[in-house]
């Protein structure tokens, strides 16, 4: 089946600065993808060269197997959202709703029945003779979503659209988001995120990128679970990088860690430098000293609302972070246990 | 030391009738210098214009204000103004929106010349069109630059960086990512410069406007040094009276009706520079 969204070698560079680098990357019809990475990843980039906001100086993009990258951004057909809203401060809600509408020349009793249509989608249709200043964050948000889906877009492309909100409304504008979904099952989405969490809620698949590269994609569940890359055990679900030695290669592997001899899962190609386990700070478990752990410094404690979040340093000076239920005083010697079946991963992949 | 200025405060607050006394003191240098050097020549010149062969009366009112000459002066003065200020409309949003989102080398240099142009003097342009268009000049054109199109085209060559500065600042205050959005949304250029640039930059350009209209309507320098056959502004009509026939009075009618007019159009000028700077808080 053709792609809704394939980039095929694209690279964008801005002078010297290599924004982004031989992506290749598809997107099915009706699936979630977010490109997940740090600042300076590519992950907006990527998103800009999509919508034709920017130049490939390589590589093509297509839509449902077409090629646009020749195409201007109003030829393409895309909704877009973004982070600061973007909303037309001179016009009215529904005045900016019915933007794309009137660009696209519907008839006018259409446009109005359409903005009707996805202000109450969004649940902004009290809001339709509000300027976008009288609106808050959120609901500024509801209505740049509300103007990207009137034209009905095939793609919609989300440049960090919640990265404005505060921590309570993102959450609200993530059951939202979920629920929009739910009602636009034919619609692809491509969603940029740097927030984990947003990704892991939101995708049905994630990217993961850095330094302007891919550096993997993949389910939520496999690249959380098995990541193939250090940088993804750490960017996503900030696993604990724990150097070990490489006992037996295999599947399991066996690792000495410490005196420990544990298995672990090798999740990519490991190579011939050292590795390390990635281990959830959920996963580590802390207690008394005791010959079967590893003995470990309480170095910091952060209460966290469900329970405690430790700074932890091991006999070699590594320091590892762990989420217990039970609190430890500061300095505390404590034993540290590792379970067997982490994912282990080649540093610096 | 650092209580002093709290206590002081204290007692302000503690005395409003003290603390407006304070106001007052402060308010009274600059209400001087206005009344000294505005209000008590415009009551001059306001009694000069009341002054007839017999005493005080508003005769010179009436003849002024009945004939042809003044009637001429101020349809020409009028007309003048607002060709001026519409080609430099015009021309400035057409330069401003070339510099501000078309990228070409040089573009930053040429919006910092707008600034230079701005500290000329007016007769300078006056004086280059001579050069250029005037009988003798490298493109002469006959009787052109001599006649109301001349002074028009001087005044529109003059007065257009006063459009393309705050053009140029509004311009540069709508968002990028506005125009990526509405073309996004299927907005060719033309409908994004329609509906989404130009009126977000409105405020702005008809600050812009106003003030060219308010300052082309008293202009002076380009046409006296063009010397247009046929061209009588008011100040030409004030500079007639009052320098070449000594009829002081009826310079002195011409002038305040000059006045009213300013003042009108400045007025309007400040509600819509008000407007200007309340959208572009918004647009931030």
């Amino acid at each position: 089946m053709t792609p809704a969204v394939e980039f095929r070698g694209v690279s964008v560079h801005f002078g010297r600065t290599r924004a982004l680098e031989s992506l290749d990357l598809t997107v099915a019809r009706g699936e979630t993808l977010a490109l997940l990475g740090p600042s300076g990843s590519g992950k907006s980039t990527a998103l800009k060269a999509l919508a034709g906001f920017v130049r490939p100086n390589a590589g093509r993009v297509f839509l449902d197997g077409e090629d646009v990258t020749d195409l201007p951004p109003h030829r393409r057909g895309l909704g877009v959202v973004v982070q600061s809203y973007a909303l037309f401060p001179h016009m009215r809600v529904d005045a900016n709703v019915a933007f794309g509408l009137k660009a696209r020349r519907v008839p006018r009793a259409e446009v109005a029945s359409r903005v009707a249509e996805v202000l109450d989608l969004v649940g902004m249709g009290a809001y339709a003779r509000r300027f976008p200043r009288e609106l808050s964050g959120g609901q500024q948000q509801r209505v740049a979503l509300a103007r990207a889906l009137a034209i009905r877009p095939g793609v919609l492309l989300l440049d960090e659209p919640l990265s404005a909100l505060d921590a309570a409304l993102r959450e609200d504008m993530i059951a939202e988001l979920l629920r929009l979904r739910a009602e636009l099952p034919d619609t692809t989405l491509v969603y940029v995120t740097h927030d984990q969490g947003e990704a892991l809620a939101l995708a049905d698949r994630i990217a993961v990128m850095r330094d302007a590269r891919l550096v993997e994609a993949g389910s939520c569940e496999q690249l959380y679970r098995r990541p193939a890359s250090e940088f993804t055990a750490s960017f996503l679900g900030a696993a604990n990088l724990i150097p070990v030695d490489l006992v037996s290669e295999g599947t399991p592997a066996t690792v000495r860690l410490g005196e420990r001899v544990l298995t672990a899962e090798p999740t990519g190609a490991l190579g011939p430098g050292p590795v390390a386990l990635g281990v959830r700070p959920h996963r580590v478990g802390v207690g008394a000293p005791g010959a079967d752990t590893l003995p470990a410094l309480v170095r910091a404690v952060q209460w966290r609302g469900t329970g405690y979040r430790l700074d932890l340093e091991l006999a070699g000076g590594a320091t590892i972070r762990a989420e217990v239920s039970e609190t430890f005083a500061v300095g505390a010697a404590v034993g540290v246990s590792i379970p067997d079946g982490c994912p282990l991963v080649g540093v610096g992949t | 030391m650092s209580v002093a200025p709290a206590v002081v405060s204290e007692k302000q607050r503690s005395n409003p009738v003290s603390h407006s006394r304070r106001g007052l003191v402060w308010l009274l240098p600059p209400l001087v210098v206005v009344a000294v050097f505005f209000g008590y020549p415009l009551v001059l010149v306001a009694g000069q214009s009341l002054t007839t062969d017999t005493g005080f009366g508003l005769g010179v009112w009436a003849e002024v204000l009945g004939s042809a000459e003044f009637r001429d002066a101020a349809g020409q003065t009028v007309l003048l103004a607002l060709g001026a200020t519409a080609g430099c409309v015009l021309l400035g949003t057409f330069l401003a929106l070339v510099i501000a989102f078309v990228p070409f080398p040089g573009a930053r240099t040429l919006s910092r010349l707008v600034d230079t142009v701005l500290a000329f003097p007016s007769f300078l342009i006056a004086l280059a069109f001579t050069f250029l268009y005037g009988s003798a000049g490298v493109f002469g054109a006959g009787g052109f630059l001599y006649s109301p199109w001349g002074v028009l085209l001087a005044e529109i060559t003059f007065y257009t960086p006063f459009v393309m500065r705050p053009a140029l600042a509004a311009f540069g205050q709508v968002p990028g990512v506005h125009l990526d959005v509405a073309a996004s949304l299927g907005a060719r250029p033309w409908r994004v410069l329609g509906r989404v640039v130009l009126p977000a930059a409105l405020p702005s350009l008809a600050s812009g406007a106003c003030l060219t209209l308010l300052l082309a309507l008293n202009e002076f320098g380009i046409v006296l040094f063009l010397g247009a056959k046929g061209v009588t502004t008011l100040p030409m009509l004030v500079y007639g009276k009052g320098i070449v026939t000594f009829d002081f009075p009826a310079a002195s009618v011409v002038a305040l009706v000059d006045v009213a007019i300013s003042l009108l159009l400045y007025g309007s000028y400040r509600v819509l520079a008000g407007r200007g700077r309340g959208a572009a808080v918004d647009a931030a």
